[in-house]
Formats: structure tokens, sequence, C-alpha cells
């Protein structure tokens, strides 16, 4: 666990890196969540004080985005394509045989804090679907069996 | 030994990466002198990871490539088991009309050396040595209408820019392409960025501009590392910087990240995002051009938008208006996608039908079944049905039939779809996505979801409900995605009634 020294001296070098920068509140949150995995509440403060806002207006920021989070995910996040020309592919069902392997459902992590689970409408990989990311990474034309073998290789 | 092999996300969520590893390894352990360009795609989905590899007589394809087929590269190429032939004749490929889409798949997107040798640049140097007016009347002529989905005129929405009076102006490129079945502005960065970036800069001369951004969905971590690069190698030639190539005025880039959320491709409210707030969308007037990005004249342009402006400035409006149907002018990316044999990106004029484009083209469905519905222009877009297919792809024939175009993605269903889950699943999506700000989107799409559900219980007197409020969304929303929600659902209702009756519900208490 971080204290709050160590959050507050963090987030201050972010905000530091966007100075100057118009706009900058939505680049800052980005930078704050790569570095933590996640928003810490007692970040948002001293990203009002700075940019001269209130905290419920940064925090209506952060929760009007579907990528910010208030709290961390498991120690991979798998995202599953849930749109339309995945769906034609058969996206349902794979989702829910991914939700019945891992035992969760959407925004969910397993009970050994392994996998979250999340939809995503759309990666682009439309010609190719069903389509999944996997920490980050692409992959397309996932089928049941595939899904069943990138779950089982994380750690 | 030369061998391009693609960076575009497509064709790494097919295995390019790993394909590209073996290559390498391999040559390295045989002494092989390697010259590997990651290039774009060549929008031909179902053949990536696609390889080329220099002869005497061309550049060869090869594919689709998995890891087994990569010892072979090394050896006698027509023996290949994977070999296509020459890549320019592939018959997919040489049916199109490629003027946006020229270089990608052709080039290292990276190379500015590559870049100008296929025709880049000579578009902006044109409209350097013209005055701002003369270029906004080059894009107007050409008939170029935008491509984000709305089709307004490019020149008329740059004329208004360029006429209005502020210390700062700014160009916006819509990059959030959160369309299901969407992919032109995605493989354009990542396959051609210098084309957006020489694009921008046109708009820039053109507006009096000085900053522009682009707005990169998060979804899209490759195109956003290729822009970000593409960007810093445009600012060390001096294509962007304090004078564009050295004699304009001054004109930079900046590349934002947006944050998952669809709305935000709506053009205000992807201005209030940049500027770090909620992406509520706002009304207009007043409109973007005249109060956009902190209130200053923005353009907000789609990327393939931005990206026609180099061609058409290279080759002229004429050149570009003369393909095209009716108010339709110039090319366009069509984005097949969803259940079909050959997916991909094919850029063509205006004017094919929808069968054309999903039995000619696209080959039917993947699965080989009766193709039973083509969704069109996205989320928001109105489901086909086959009695529909001479429908001739054009923005004005489309809204004839109940339809858009949007930014022209085409999701192929085969007969095993279910049409009452598809239009459930509009309301879904617009019930995550609303932005709020209107009761008959925020509630109504709920509502929506509700409804569907109940006629799936086997409540046909829903029905009118259904149609009651999609009305209400119709006439009560502020922006397209409650006004526009009904045409999926509608469409859904009106082609498929069979899908909406009770007799589903015996089938599901079997
Ligand atoms: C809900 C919604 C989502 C939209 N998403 C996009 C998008 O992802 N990309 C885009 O270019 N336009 C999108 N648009 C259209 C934009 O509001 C705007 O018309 C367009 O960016 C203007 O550029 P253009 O004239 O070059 O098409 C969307 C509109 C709505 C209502
Ligand atoms: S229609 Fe929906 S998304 Fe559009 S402005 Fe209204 S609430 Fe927001
Ligand atoms: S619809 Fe799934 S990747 Fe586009
Ligand atoms: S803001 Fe337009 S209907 Fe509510």
């Amino acid at each position: 666990m971080l204290d709050s020294a160590q959050t507050a001296e963090r987030v201050t070098e972010i905000l530091d890196r966007h100075r100057g920068m118009e706009g900058a509140l939505l680049p800052i949150l980005h930078a704050i969540q790569e570095d933590f995995g996640h928003i810490p509440q007692d970040a948002l403060p001293i990203i009002a004080r700075d940019l001269n806002l209130s905290r419920a207006e940064v925090h209506g920021v952060m929760s009007f985005y579907h990528d910010f989070r208030e709290n961390p995910t498991g120690n991979h996040v798998l995202k599953l394509c849930r749109a339309e020309a995945c769906k034609a592919m058969g996206a349902d069902d794979l989702a829910a045989h991914a939700r019945r392997e891992l035992g969760i459902d959407w925004h969910e992590t397993t009970r050994d804090g392994k996998v979250t689970l999340e939809p995503v409408f759309c990666l682009g990989l439309c010609a190719c679907g069903p389509a999944a990311m996997v920490d980050g990474k692409l992959v397309g034309r996932v089928d049941a069996a595939k899904l069943s073998q990138i779950v089982g290789g994380l750690k | 030994m030369k061998v391009w092999l693609p960076l575009d996300s497509a064709a790494v969520a097919l295995g390019a990466d790993e394909i590209a590893e073996a290559i390498q390894s391999l040559a390295a352990q045989r002494g092989v002198d390697l010259t590997l360009v990651r290039n774009g795609s060549r929008g031909m989905v179902w053949l990536e990871p696609l390889a080329e590899v220099e002869t005497p007589q061309g550049r060869m394809a090869f594919g689709p490539m998995t890891p087994e087929d990569v010892p072979a590269l090394f050896g006698d190429l027509a023996a290949h088991p994977k070999a296509l032939g020459r890549t320019e004749d592939l018959p997919w490929l040489k049916a199109q009309t490629r003027l946006t889409f020229a270089r990608v798949g052709l080039t290292d997107p990276l190379s500015l050396q590559d870049y100008t040798a296929h025709g880049g640049l000579e578009g902006l140097k044109r409209a350097l040595g013209m005055t701002p007016a003369e270029v906004v009347a080059e894009v107007t002529e050409s008939g170029l209408r935008g491509r984000g989905g709305a089709g307004f005129p490019t020149g008329i929405k740059w004329k208004t820019v360029s006429e209005a009076k502020a210390d700062r102006k700014y160009i916006v490129c819509n990059a959030d392409e959160g369309d299901s079945a969407t992919f032109a502005d995605r493989m354009l960065m990542e396959g051609d960025p210098l084309t957006l970036i020489e694009g921008m800069a046109i708009a820039g001369l053109a507006c009096g501009a000085t900053k522009g951004f682009v707005y990169i969905r998060s979804e899209y971590p490759v195109a956003i590392r290729i822009m970000q690069e593409a960007v810093a190698v445009a600012q060390r030639a001096g294509i962007l910087g304090t004078s564009v190539l050295g004699h304009g005025p001054a004109f930079d880039i900046e590349i934002r990240v947006g944050a998952g959320a669809y709305v935000c491709g709506e053009e205000t409210s992807l201005l209030n995002s940049l500027e770090g707030k909620r992406g509520i969308v706002r009304a207009k007037p007043p409109l973007p051009a005249l109060e956009g990005f902190l209130g200053k004249p923005t353009v907000v342009n789609n990327v393939i938008s931005l990206a026609s402006a180099p061609v058409i400035m290279a080759k002229g409006a004429s050149h570009y208006k003369g393909f095209g149907l009716g108010r339709s002018r110039g090319t366009i990316p069509l984005q097949i996608a969803g259940n079909v044999r050959y997916g991909g990106l094919y850029e063509i004029a205006f004017g094919l039908t929808l069968d054309q484009i999903v039995n000619d083209i696209g080959g039917g469905t993947a699965s080989g079944r009766p193709v039973k519905a083509v969704q069109v222009g996205g989320p928001l877009g109105a489901y086909f049905p086959a009695s529909l297919f001479d429908t001739p792809f054009g923005y004005e024939e489309f809204a004839g039939k109940d339809g858009l175009i949007g930014h022209a993605g085409l999701t192929v269903f085969d007969d095993s779809a279910d049409m009452l889950e598809m239009a459930r699943f509009a309301m879904e999506f617009c019930a995550i996505e609303s932005c709020g700000k209107c009761t008959p989107c925020r509630i109504g799409a709920v509502r929506g979801v509700e409804t569907v559900d109940r006629i799936a219980r086997g409540d046909s007197a829903a029905i009118p409900l259904l149609t009651d409020l999609c009305n209400t969304m119709k006439s009560g929303s502020l922006c397209a995605l409650g006004g526009f929600t009904p045409y999926p659902v509608m469409s859904a209702i009106t082609h498929f009634p069979d899908d909406f009756q009770p007799r589903r519900f015996e089938e599901a208490a079997e």
C-alpha cells in the first residue's frame, strides 16, 4: 500500500509534466492510471487544487469515462468485444463461455485476484472477430478453445 | 532479402508479431541479410498476416501466414504453400480505386522518403502556393463530404472557419471511430499517418489555424503509437512546426487519447473531452466552426475527410469529383465486417449496390449460410434485408431507404442472427453510452431494453410501445445517439417481423 505522501509526490510529478497543456485533465488522468493502475481517491483533491477545480468536478470527469477506475483491477485485464460485428461472429456465446470459465460477470475480478473481465465496444478488429484484448494485446478470431488457452496462460 | 509484414492491429491480432519474430530469427540463423518493413495492411483481413517479399518480378504476397509457413519464405517462393502471386495482381486489390488509401500497405508508414516517393507532400506543396480561399474553393469543388457520418460538405465547414476572425483557431481530427464495423481511420493512421498529418496541415493553411489535435480512442494502442511517432517525424522534417515546410505559417499537432466513451465521437462532446471536461454534448448553435475548442473557431473533421485533402490538392478537385454517384462524390473506404468471407477495407467510388459489396466483393457469409441482414453505418445505422440489396452506396440513396451510410462500415449477419436481440442491443448500447443530457435518450433507452424484453416474453402489445418510444427518441434527442438508435431498432422490426413474433417464446420454452 502506498501512503498518501507517496501518492501526492507521484501525482505532483505527473501534474508538473502536464503544465501548460490546453485541457490537460484527461491526459493527467491517463498518466495517473498508467502509473497507479487506477485513480487513487487521494489524487483527486491534489489534481483539483492544481487545476483550480473542485474535487467534485474532477470526480465527475473521471466517472464519466469508462476507462478510468477508482479501484485496482486483477493482475490481468481481459476485454471482450460486445459490439455488432463481433456478435455476428458469436461474441455472445464466447462471452458466456468466459463468464462461466472465470466464474465472474462483466466488470468483476476473479476471487484469486487474477483476472478482471471488461466489455469493450469495438476494437477495430471487426473483420476478424470475435475480438479481445488481453493486458493490452490484441487477439482476433477468438473462439472458446483459444479463450480457454489465453485464460489458462495467465499467471 | 526485403520483407513487408503489417504492423496493423488486425494483422497483429492474427499473429503478425510472432511471424515477424520468426522471420527475423530464421534470417539471423541462416545469415540472411534481412530488411523487414512493418507496413500498413493491404486491407484483405482474411489473408492476414500477409507477408510480402521483394522479387525481380515485384512484391509477392503470402498469406495467411502461420509460424510453420515462415521457413518456406527462405526457399523456392513459387512453391510456397501460401503463395498468392504478385500483390498488385490480387483481384480484390486491383479492382479498387485507391485515392485516400493509395499508400496504405505499400510504404513504410514512418518513412518520409517512402512517403514522398509515392506522391506524399505534393498536395501540401500546391496548397502553399495558393491563397487560403483558393484551397477552400478547391476542397469545396471536389464535392468531399464529411466521412464521419453526417456527410456535411468539408469545404463549406472550412470556409466558415477560414472567414471567422479570432486570435487562435484549431483543426481537430476526430479519430474516435467508435462504430462497430469501422476501422478505416485506424488503418489509415497505422498505415499512412503522414497523409493525415499532411491533410491537417492543408486544413490549417486553408483556415488560418496554427494548432491541430488528433483525438484517438484509447482502444487503438497501435494507432496512438504510430501517430505519435509520425508527428515526431513530421516535426523533425519541418512539415510541422513554426513554419510549414519552411515557407508557410506555423502549424503543429498534438495527439490526445480518449477514455472509452462512444459519445465522445460526437463533435461537441469531443471538444468538451479535449478541454478536460465530461463528454456532454453541447447544444448547437454555436457551431464548433465559430465557437469550438476553448471557444475558438474550430474545424472538427473525421480522419478520412482530412486524409482525403492531400490527394484532392495533388490531383485537383475535378479528378476526385470525377468518381462517385449523385451528390456522393469521390471514393469511400468500405469496411466489410462481421460474418463475411472476404472482410476488410475496400476503397471504391460511391455507387456500388449493397449486393455487389456483400456478395461479389465480400463473398457472402464466412459461415457459408445465407445472408440475413447487413447493418450499414455502425450502431446507429439500419439493418438492411436482402430485398433492399439493390440500394446503391450513397448518402441520399441510403437515406431514401430509412438508413444511413455513416462511416461506411457494413456488418454482415447470417441466418442465425436474432434481430430482436440486435434491437435489444441497440437500446442497451444507447443506455450505456448516453451522455445523459436528454431524457428520451438516457431514460428512453433503458425503457427500450425493457420493452424488447417484454416482446421477447411473448407480449406482442409491446411492439407499438417500442415504436412510440422510438418516435420519442427520434424527436426529443439532441444528438444522433438518442436520435438514431431508432434506426437499427425500427429497421429490425420492419424488415424482420418474424423475429418479434410470440413464436419465439414457444421456442425458448422448449
Ligand atoms: C454519438 C455520435 C458518435 C460519433 N462518432 C464519430 C466518430 O467516431 N468519428 C467521427 O468522425 N464522427 C463521429 N460522429 C460525427 C461527428 O459528430 C461529426 O459529424 C464529424 O466528426 C464531423 O467530421 P466530418 O464532417 O469530417 O465527418 C459521431 C456523432 C455522434 C452523434
Ligand atoms: S441524445 Fe443522448 S447522447 Fe445525445 S445529447 Fe442527448 S443524452 Fe446525450
Ligand atoms: S465489433 Fe468487435 S472489434 Fe469491432
Ligand atoms: S437536452 Fe435536448 S431533449 Fe433534453
